[in-house]
């Protein structure tokens, strides 16, 4: 426990220490169809001459296709729905809803575009449900910050 | 600043025994939790499985309450009713016990949809961009804009920067003065169920509210019978009294209680079927959007494109809950992590695993700089040496502890009087254009209004220690 105890208050340390590593470029979310999970696929300036406009763009353009896809309903969607609330929704510990799956992919596309795409150029994706869908991060690993 | 992984180099051998993931351990690291570095005054369980609200005496209370009026009237209603009417009685009642326990606990104990806070990075950037768009030329300071405007379906909507999470709150989405959060789609912070209501538990939250109309009907209903059915032998009501006082107890409470259960049901059908939240319903003036247009703006800019987003179906059946998705994550980074490095298309790249890992805690800042261009050649198991070679490079630390001042300078000091925004009161925490509104608000009477009342004097009380609770969290 004491152990426990030294890793929080590190920490928490560090929650204020931090400070940026390295550029982080941020895209937000795009609002303009409603509250669905769509991201800004407006090229940032931050990363002109590192990255070409057209593979950012389809980037994105996929990882929206995902978010998509993520939340259309379909018939199983709703079959799901209906058998979990059957249940009393107790069927979700042990089942992966439509919309976890998807994550997945989301996940697993954003590690296959680092390691083939963005790591050769030095930038770096985060994965959007690590910051709550709300932003996707890029940093440039090897660029100081404000520069 | 999201701390998602970090190495713990030197308590290596001392660590193992408390680690609780036994993976974990295989790996030779220490991994620090999302939900262990959380900075709202929510409390986890179950390693993060499970979550609740700072105060939930109220909840227990709840439970106890169900609890006590069930168990009175399964012992003693309704072994009578099974051996007199029929055996269905025991079987519902059991079945709309279970639902209603089981959605209230899916409720309490599960994330709202609780929006991370900004990192500092994020609140840096942010910050720049906005100073841009206000670039000052005249003498004075002046503050930047703390709306942002976006266009939603043709409307133009404002977004307001939430000064405790650092981020312009998405549509819909509030802050939980009482969780210290930003909920998306807030309805309201619930005392009873010890949570707030969001998009991600609303519908758990209205089965709960559904079932436990039906079975206080039920529960009452089965009592009256079972009294009126030891009239029948030509008894006075008041032998039937003394001959099963638990009846009327049982009774008496679920007379008092189902009406504001009723009421709340049929409140939140309507709600549901215009598609607006407790917290939207309460006035347009308190919301994020446009005043004027808000109700209309609601309907339109729905989550789903499809046609029956406003029906109880709907809300039923469909994900809306999980569209944002910090909880599961707030466990699961681990998890997934593990299970990209178990992939063999991808575990033969060593840059990946160091994807995550993007700050490492145990080191300084200009080693964690240093590590970063180093994190190509890394990897876990050398994890050791590679940092002690880290900790030789020593790259440029005097820039760096400049870019730190700079850093804490846009993080904190720009707007010093923002930053004693944990230990105000909730109305000066909104924005203050709210204030006066929301106070009128909190003056109606209707019960979850009052419950918000009750949660901001509660909050404003205990404002001031929202470190303490994030400290509270960690240890």
């Amino acid at each position: 426990m004491s152990n426990h105890h030294n890793n929080g208050s590190r920490a928490g340390e560090t929650e204020h220490m931090a400070q940026p590593q390295c550029l982080k470029v941020f895209i937000q979310r795009d609002y303009s169809e409603g509250t669905l999970v769509k991201f800004q696929t407006r090229f940032p300036q931050e990363l002109d001459g590192r990255l070409e406009r057209q593979v950012f763009e389809t980037t994105i353009n996929r990882l929206n296709t995902y978010f998509a896809e993520a939340e259309k309903a379909s018939c199983s969607t709703y079959c799901e729905g209906c058998l979990a609330c059957l249940t009393a929704y107790l069927i979700y510990v042990c089942k992966e809803t439509h919309y976890e799956k998807c994550l997945k992919k989301v996940s697993k596309y954003i590690a296959e575009q680092n390691e083939r795409v963005y790591e050769p150029r030095g930038l770096k994706l985060t994965d959007p449900s690590m910051r709550g869908l709300r932003v996707i991060e890029i940093s440039c690993l090897d660029r100081p910050p404000n520069a | 600043m999201t701390i998602d992984f970090h190495y713990q180099l030197i308590d290596l051998w001392t660590s193992q025994s408390t680690s609780t993931d036994t993976r974990v351990n295989m790996a030779q690291e220490r991994v620090t939790r999302k939900w262990e570095i959380f900075q709202g005054r929510n409390r986890f369980y179950c390693n993060g499985r499970l979550m609740t609200a700072p105060n939930s005496g109220v909840f227990v209370l709840t439970v106890f309450l169900i609890t006590i009026t069930s168990a009175l009237f399964f012992i003693f209603d309704c072994k009578y009713l099974a051996e007199n009417v029929t055996i269905a009685i025991p079987i519902i009642g059991g079945l709309l016990f279970l639902f209603t326990m089981s959605s209230l606990l899916r409720t309490s104990l599960s994330d709202p949809g609780i929006i991370p806070r900004a990192t500092s990075e994020e609140a840096a950037y942010v910050e720049k961009q906005i100073e841009v768009t206000n670039s000052a030329n005249s003498p004075t300071y002046r503050p930047p804009p703390r709306t942002k405007e976006v266009l939603v379906k043709g409307q133009t909507i404002k977004l307001k920067y939430c000064f405790t999470c650092k981020i312009f709150r998405p549509p819909r989405a509030s802050h939980c003065s009482l969780c210290d959060n930003c909920v998306d789609r807030f309805d309201h912070h619930c005392p009873w169920v010890g949570n707030c209501v969001g998009r991600r538990n609303y519908r758990f939250f209205y089965m709960f509210i559904v079932s436990l109309a039906f079975l206080a009907v039920f529960i009452f209903a089965c009592a009256v019978a079972h009294l009126i059915l030891i009239t029948k032998d030509n008894r006075q009501f008041l032998d039937a009294v003394k001959e099963s006082p638990p009846s009327v107890i049982v009774a008496i409470i679920c007379f008092f209680s189902v009406w504001s259960i009723l009421g709340l049901a049929g409140f939140h059908t309507y709600l549901t079927t215009s598609n607006q939240t407790t917290n939207e319903d309460n006035g347009p003036q308190q919301v994020t959007m446009n005043s004027s247009e808000m109700p209309g703006i609601y309907r339109q800019t729905t989550e789903t494109t499809e046609s029956n987003a406003g029906s109880i179906t709907h809300l039923v059946t469909s994900e809306q809950p999980l569209a944002i998705a910090p909880a599961v994550q707030l466990q699961r980074s681990l998890e997934d992590s593990q299970q990209y490095k178990s992939q063999p298309s991808l575990s033969h790249s060593p840059v990946y695993n160091n994807i995550i890992p993007s700050h490492q805690v145990p080191l300084g800042k200009s080693h964690s700089y240093a590590d970063n261009l180093n994190s190509t050649i890394e990897k876990q198991i050398e994890l050791k040496e590679t940092n002690v070679n880290v900790a030789d490079l020593h790259l440029d630390p005097v820039v760096l502890r400049e870019n730190h001042i700079l850093a804490s300078i846009s993080a904190n000091n720009k707007f010093p009087d923002l930053k004693l925004d944990n230990d105000l009161t909730v109305q000066e925490k909104e924005n203050s254009l709210l204030s006066a509104s929301r106070l009128r608000l909190l003056q109606d009477t209707t019960m979850i209004e009052s419950a918000l009342d009750l949660d901001s004097l509660d909050d404003s009380s205990l404002g001031t220690n929202s470190q303490a609770g994030l400290m509270k969290v960690i240890v």
